[in-house]
């Protein structure tokens, strides 16, 4: 099936042959480098795409790598930590747009990660008791996330035109608006972005829910049914409780999936981003691009990178603490 | 063996980085044939024709000809304007360039600063024909003042008012002649009933809101950098130059709100062609689009886009497209060839028809519309009412950032703000600190 | 959970509001693409009250779609294959060996999901040129620059899930094969895979959904020989026209290899991702 695990089999097999009796495990000496070389393609793969880039992209930080200087860079003079001082300095524009950029991203993603959660979670109970064409309902609620990213998202920005597109129509005919709100300007810009990356989003919550709730063992319920207990507080105290291993995760995926969310803005907005909906990677992707000042927006990138290890680190702390207590 | 590229990959991965710390690296020579006397060119073309095909089909035969005439074989790509800057910048940043390459004539000074583009000094100029035979103003564009240019143009452009002739026989008025005849004519064309608007603003673009902000300042006599190429957005001049254009929709109301979403240009002249507004301001590559989209050539006219009254005629940027050479280039000679023929009389008038462009070239004559008028209307917004953009190297935050504060006041009017003066003058010095910081 | 009345409605609202918040979308792409140009600038309207297929006739004509689509498929079937691969051998070896730096490894991979992707593009980028200029090999610009970095971006994800899904494969199994003379790869080959197998269709739908729709890298690592779908598409905003019935016929071409193909696997697609998550 795959050139890889055929041209690693025959090196790595044969020292494996002649030893082993037990399970490979238990065999500390025989197998040493075996995992190393399991591994290597992975190592070197994540070292060319991600490790190494990265550690590019912090030296980049720390250089002033403006348009005078990207032709030849190796000739940019060394910033120190000025690039980070001007991201940081929220009292000029450029530190004040990136705290915005920010908080922006803060609200979109909370909102956004709640959202997904609480419809996946609807509509994985909903189908959790199985009924005539859940079957169907199930695979038809999953196209958004089948969907290639950009298609959904160009058909929404369609649909959010002022004048031609499908929203206003449909809140004109039942008479919520008189269907010439911008949707894609100003500040409903953000609940528009929402709106979108929600869609996207929520049916992986809803997919992987689904799945957690198959796990769980029907008589647990059928106990509690006996025990008087109705269908909220079986979802409070059955559903919920066994969900937690399946939540922690898809939380936290969930969350940097929409952080650092780079397609929806890119592609709902174009060149025409509005403020309100100004997320922080396109903010830094327009930082580097649009004023060519790469320095710059690699030290935001990097400090938008050590505020999603911090949450991860604090988020994984706490939560695992907690599961210890529990 | 693609596993063993990979790993290959990776190995070099390691030493290209210890390259680029410390040695910057050599140019590479993937951009042409590189060995022998078989020479290939390889030219990026910006979108000017009405699809990126409809550019190929266009340039093709020019091309060929050029290969015939000199046996220097051109390897073609036509790039969209949304990627067009992003692909500049990756080449310069890499070396990985194209040999020759269009420019949107207003990123000349910012592109010049780069240091990746070949000056076109007294030799470079003497091989492409010498500078005597482009127009000044348009030459103007091609660096920085006082400096070798990085660019010399290839296609010229410039704004227009376009107006719809029978809408103003009907209401039985005449072309504007000053800022305020326009805003009056346009208030007699919006009427609501007919779903009908004076004017259409391309709103959301940010491109077209930073030369609106220019032309409009430059009418108040305002720059927007001083000597020294600090920027000096706040001025009174500048601020009331962006408020009357932001009022034709806030205060004059006489362009749909809707405009705000405009993200470029083809959307407002959509209007306009399909007769939904009776007036649009746009450059002269209009007329294909105009036409593409259902009007005839004779039911529009065109006049230079109008001053208040007493103020400075400035009608327009000098508009266009540049042509750069890479200085990494490995085909100087070659290259330049290739600038001197497509900057040649013949090939100017060639192209001029499919690309709705301006000559570049003194003495030439336009060719991009049979209607004499509008060609000698547009030949003298070009030569004598046009003013360039800024030519600093911040130019390119100019666009952006002035621009983008435009949109947002757009925004806000649309949306049902009011933007007053003092408004303007606090987002032009957002756009102005942002510049200073980046420089 | 008893269908008692109250569950019954709350079911069928819920089926109704997010029935509708995921079908409105696509309605609207598939009638849009079956309007002429001029229904589409104008108001909206539910019902195409000219139907026609020209559009999905057209958009080949507008941009080079075929091309594209020859591109994203290249690019996205090698990238999954390579993925794949790579994933469970490294899935293989965090699953079933205790060794050095394996917590290092699997920390190290899965904090790269996290990596923002416009930290590493222009780096990247320009690691890609270095090794053109050292070796010759051409990156940027090419199919192989592109399956190179989308291999890596489903990595951690599939490495994380499949070893999720070898965990739960009972070691026994391969405990079995080892006595019948089997190495640790042909009990992986023979054993893990086999058993595993719903997990590495999920893996590889997951891989392919990614390379299929990335646009970040792709906007600046394509040239017009390797243009892939998701900036091709960018293409239909013309200097004359935007053509969103071609935009929308467009879309739902590119859309339906993917949809159809995750639907058809998504049983596997569940399974694979529960057994990473609850592992």
């Amino acid at each position: 099936m795959s050139v890889a695990t055929q041209e690693a089999t025959p090196a790595a097999a044969k020292p494996a042959k002649k030893k082993t009796r037990r399970g490979p495990e238990h065999r500390p000496g025989l197998n040493r480098w075996l995992p190393y070389l399991l591994l290597a393609p992975a190592v070197l793969a994540e070292l060319l795409i991600h490790i190494i880039p990265m550690v590019v992209g912090i030296w980049m930080s720390f250089i002033k790598l403006t348009k005078f200087f990207i032709a030849n860079w190796s000739a940019a003079p060394s910033a120190g930590l000025n690039n980070y001082k001007v991201a940081l300095d929220f009292n000029n524009a450029v530190g004040e747009g990136l705290l915005k950029s920010f908080g922006v991203t803060v609200v979109f993603s909370l909102v956004t990660v709640a959202l997904s959660w609480v419809l996946g979670m609807a509509a994985a109970v909903a189908l959790q008791p199985p009924f005539r064409g859940r079957g169907i309902i199930r695979t038809f609620f999953l196209v958004p996330y089948a969907l290639p990213a950009y298609a959904g998202i160009l058909t929404w920005n369609f649909m959010l035109q002022r004048d031609t597109g499908a929203v206003n129509h449909v809140l004109n005919q039942l008479h919520l608006s008189d269907g010439r709100t911008f949707w894609l300007i100003g500040s409903n810009a953000l609940v528009s972005l929402i709106t979108v990356a929600t869609w996207k989003l929520w049916t992986f919550a809803f997919l992987t829910l689904m799945a957690g709730l198959q796990s769980i063992p029907g008589d647990l319920y059928e106990a509690a049914s006996v025990d008087g207990a109705g269908n909220i507080r079986q979802w409070r105290n059955i559903t919920l409780p066994s969900l937690r291993p399946v939540n922690l995760v898809l939380v936290l995926v969930l969350f940097l999936w929409t952080f650092s969310d780079f397609n929806t803005p890119y592609v709902l907005f174009g060149t025409a981003q509005p403020p309100a909906g100004d997320l922080i990677t396109f903010h830094i992707y327009n930082a580097s691009f649009l004023t060519w000042n790469f320095g710059t927006g690699a030290a935001m990138s990097v400090l938008l990178l050590i505020f999603l290890m911090i949450v991860t680190g604090a988020y994984l702390l706490v939560t695992g603490r907690r599961s210890r207590r529990a | 063996m693609r596993l063993r590229s990979l790993v290959a990959a990776v190995a070099a991965t390691a030493m290209g980085i210890s390259l680029a710390a410390c040695g910057g690296g050599d140019k590479n020579d993937s951009s042409g044939g590189g060995s022998g006397g078989d020479q290939t060119l390889t030219y990026w073309a910006s979108n000017q024709g009405t699809s990126l095909d409809n550019d190929k089909e266009v340039l093709t035969p020019v091309l060929q000809k050029f290969t015939q005439d000199t046996g220097i074989k051109v390897n073609l790509e036509v790039i969209g304007w949304n990627d067009l800057q992003t692909r500049i910048q990756t080449a310069i940043t890499s070396g990985q360039a194209p040999d020759v390459v269009n420019i949107g004539n207003t990123w000349a000074a910012s592109l010049q600063a780069t240091d990746a583009f070949l000056p076109f000094d007294g030799d470079a100029m003497g091989a492409i024909g010498g500078k005597d035979k482009f127009v000044a103003t348009a030459l103007a564009t091609g660096g920085k003042e006082g400096t070798d240019p990085t660019s010399v143009p290839l296609y010229g452009l410039a704004y227009g008012l376009y107006y719809n002739k029978a809408m103003f026989t009907a209401a039985g008025l005449q072309p504007p002649k000053t800022w305020e005849e326009m805003v009056t004519d346009a208030q007699k064309l919006t009427v609501p009933a007919k779903k009908q608007w004076g004017m259409a603003i391309a709103a959301g673009s940010y491109t077209e809101n930073v030369h609106f902000a220019f032309i409009n300042a430059a009418q108040n006599k305002a720059e927007w950098f001083d000597k020294d190429g600090k920027p000096t957005f706040t001025g009174d001049g500048n601020v009331q130059g962006v408020l009357r254009y932001l009022d034709l929709m806030q205060k004059d109301k006489v362009a749909n709100p809707s405009n705000a979403q405009y993200d470029n240009g083809t959307k407002s002249v959509n209007d306009f062609a399909t007769k939904k507004v009776a007036m649009v301001i746009n450059q002269n590559n209009a007329d294909s689009s105009i036409v593409a989209n259902g009007m005839k050539a004779g039911e529009y006219g065109v006049v230079p886009f109008p001053a208040p009254a007493g103020a400075e005629q400035v009608a327009s940027h000098v508009a266009g497209i540049n042509l750069s050479v890479f200085k990494n280039t490995k085909h100087k000679d070659a290259a330049l060839k290739f600038v001197k023929y497509m900057t040649d009389a013949t090939t100017q008038t060639t192209l001029g028809k499919p690309f709705s462009s301006l000559p570049v070239l003194k003495d030439a004559k336009p060719v991009f519309t049979t209607d004499a008028t509008e060609a000698a209307t547009f030949s003298d917004i070009y030569n004598t009412k046009s003013k360039p953009l800024p030519l600093v190297p911040a130019e390119d935050q100019f666009e952006s950032t002035v621009g983008k504060a435009m949109n947002s006041m757009f925004a806000k009017i649309a949306t049902g703000g009011t933007v007053t003066a003092d408004d303007v003058k606090a987002a032009l010095k957002t756009a102005q600190d942002q510049v200073a910081a980046g420089s | 959970m008893r269908e008692t009345q109250g569950f019954k409605i709350y079911r069928g609202v819920v089926l109704i509001v997010l029935g509708l918040f995921v079908f409105i979308p696509l309605y609207v792409m598939i009638t849009s693409s079956l309007k002429p140009l001029k229904d589409v600038q104008g108001a909206f309207s539910w019902w195409p009250s000219n139907l026609t297929l020209a559009p999905f006739v057209d958009m080949w004509k507008t941009v080079p779609l075929a091309r594209y689509f020859v591109n994203s498929t290249i690019v996205s079937v090698s990238a999954t294959v390579f993925s794949v691969a790579i994933a469970i051998l490294a899935a293989f070896a965090v699953s079933r060996f205790r060794f050095r730096g394996r917590t290092a490894f699997t920390t190290t991979v899965l904090s790269t999901q996290m990596f923002p992707g416009v930290l590493f593009l222009l780096p990247l980028f320009l690691i890609f040129v270095n090794i053109n200029n050292s070796f010759g090999l051409q990156l940027v610009g090419t199919r192989l620059g592109l399956i190179i970095t989308y291999l890596t971006f489903s990595l951690p994800f599939s490495i994380w899930m499949l070893a999720g899904y070898f965990d739960s494969i009972p070691r026994e199994l391969d405990e079995a094969a080892l006595v019948d003379g089997c190495g640790p790869m042909g009990a992986l080959w023979r054993v893990v895979l086999p058993a595993a197998r719903p997990g590495v269709i999920a893996v590889a739908i997951y891989s392919f959904m990614t390379a299929w729709g990335e646009v970040l890298f792709a906007s600046v690592m394509t040239t017009e020989a390797n243009r892939t779908l998701s900036v091709g598409l960018r293409q239909y905003s013309t200097q004359t026209n935007i053509y969103w019935n071609q935009i929308m016929a467009a879309a739902l071409v590119v859309s339906v290899p993917v949809v159809i193909g995750f639907l058809l696997a998504q049983r596997h697609f569940v399974a694979g991702v529960t057994a990473g998550a609850v592992k």
